[in-house]
């Protein structure tokens, strides 16, 4: 097995910081806006982006706008795969009806995670808008989803390992590809 | 431990599906707290109550929780069915496989009825165990636990155990599954269990138990100050011996009273797992108390129900480590 590293730790705050411009930017300002991040990584993440959200905007209060989205109940691969750990949801304080909702993840793929994802937060309540952060696209699309925000695309083959590695959870940062 | 497609017995779970079961419980609790209290999880399955012997909460506990997961559920009570013109367990319990059941929920008067669905071959779909005889019945162990971590630790629950923790069980021992199922779990999540009870409404050889036995409530109280105290169910309808003198004399000497409350202490649990006898093992005072839980225990079982059926219906379904 070859690894590969696609992006090192100081790739990935750059593309973070951009990501964060680019939702101020779209959003114009942080009026109303909610970063959920999905576990594991997309937590991590978001929780970066919503730290150089609040240097460039101090109105943006994280505590309040920043939750988390547990999607394994939503999974439609539940019967199939191995029985999967499941953490806490956490609505931000602002709840999310009438909010910009940007999810966090890490890597998009076939797109059935952010699909799960959208049927947990229409239980949850009604956005205004829901857009989507990753810090990779790597294709592949298996539904008509893609993100509006990206740190960087990756075209892969399937057969290839995309893995994102970030210090809140795994002690180290960088993207690797293992073929 | 070898991963188990069932859950007849509370000895069945290590300490880390335990733990792992009452941390997805909790999620299941932010579920039950919200507007919309409805999972996709397990859309397309069919959860068939099978009981035997009559019940309230625990039916529609499972019921609920089924149907909170998007589960099909079939309730299926013994009076008013085949049973009642004589179809044998096999008969009734080929039929539901041949309607193609996930799971069964099992409640039964006999002592091992679980174990035997599980073993039979009659049925592919996974067995839960919701009382069988004086035996056992493990998800009320579980929601006594969820209980017990969450007045205790409130929202830092995730993760813990009950190490440590003093819980007291009283009352009709003997013919109690909730005692048996609970004396396990609670061993095996760290607590320290005490049981209080007649000597008559003890088993006959109680030396494989690992607990400590008391014969006066009053002294136990003041000298243990347990953390939680379970008070059992006089079970009328199994009391077919001379195990007590008169229903009044138990409620001065076994009842949990206004008095004993004091003794109690203020954060300690007062548990019930339903129905209550109210004036016999437990007063109304004390039925009502801000230490009583009997209305957490209710509706924490669906909770942890969900937990359950998501743990055996979802991946390989299997109660493994999660």
């Amino acid at each position: 097995m070859v690894a590969r590293t696609v992006l090192t730790g100081d790739d990935i705050d750059r593309a973070v910081t951009r990501i964060a411009h680019e939702i101020i930017e779209s959003n114009h300002g942080t009026e109303n806006l909610v970063l959920l991040g999905i576990p594991t990584r997309g937590v991590a993440l978001s929780n970066r982006i919503a730290e150089v959200i609040q240097r460039n905007e101090p109105n943006f209060l994280p505590a309040e706008a920043v939750g988390r989205l547990d999607i394994t109940m939503y999974r439609d691969d539940l019967a199939t795969n191995p029985t999967r750990a499941v953490t806490e949801t956490i609505e931000p304080a602002q709840g999310i009806d009438d909010r910009v909702v940007v999810l966090v993840d890490d890597v998009l793929y076939s797109g059935r995670t952010i699909r799960a994802a959208l049927d947990a937060l229409s239980d949850l309540g009604r956005p205004k808008f829901v857009r989507l952060a990753v810090l990779v696209d790597r294709g592949h699309r298996e539904l008509p989803i893609r993100a509006d925000f990206v740190g960087k695309n990756l075209p892969t083959s399937r057969e290839e390992r995309i893995q994102v590695k970030l210090i809140e959870v795994d002690g180290e940062n960088g993207v690797v590809i293992e073929s | 431990m070898s991963p188990t497609q069932h859950l007849l017995s509370a000895a069945d779970l290590t300490r880390d599906t335990a733990i792992g079961l009452l941390d997805i419980a909790e999620t299941m609790a932010g579920v039950n707290d919200r507007e919309i209290k409805k999972l996709p999880t397990l859309r397309g399955k069919t959860v068939v109550n099978l009981f035997f012997e009559d019940s309230t909460r625990t039916r529609i506990s499972f019921e609920l929780a089924a149907k909170r997961l998007s589960a099909d559920v079939i309730n299926f009570a013994a009076k008013g069915s085949s049973v009642s013109k004589g179809e044998s367990l096999k008969d009734t319990t080929q039929t539901l496989e041949a309607m193609g059941a996930d799971v069964v929920v099992i409640r039964h008067p006999a002592s091992g009825a679980a174990y035997t669905l599980a073993n039979s071959g009659w049925i592919n779909g996974a067995i839960v165990n919701a009382g069988d005889g004086t035996h056992e019945h493990p998800t009320q162990a579980l929601l006594d636990a969820f209980t017990i971590r969450r007045r205790l630790h409130g929202a830092a629950s995730v993760g813990k155990a009950l190490d440590g923790v003093k819980v007291a069980i009283v009352g009709d021992i003997l013919h109690s599954r909730v005692a048996r199922s609970n004396l396990l779990l609670l061993n095996t999540l760290g607590a320290e269990v005490h049981l209080v009870a007649p000597p008559t409404l003890l088993p006959a050889d109680s030396s494989g138990w690992q607990a400590q036995i008391h014969y006066n409530l009053d002294a136990m109280l003041n000298t243990v100050k347990p953390d939680a105290v379970m008070m059992l169910r006089v079970q009328l309808e199994r009391m077919n011996a001379a195990f007590f003198p008169s229903e009044r004399e138990y409620a001065r000497v076994w009842g949990f009273n206004a008095d004993r409350l004091r003794l109690l202490g203020e954060r300690a649990l007062l548990m019930h797992p339903g129905p209550m006898n109210r004036g016999l093992e437990i007063s109304a005072a004390a039925a009502d108390s801000p230490n009583s839980t009997v209305l957490e225990q209710v509706a924490n079982g669906v909770s942890v129900r969900m937990a359950v059926l998501y743990n055996l219906l979802s991946g390989e379904r299997s109660i493994e480590n999660v």
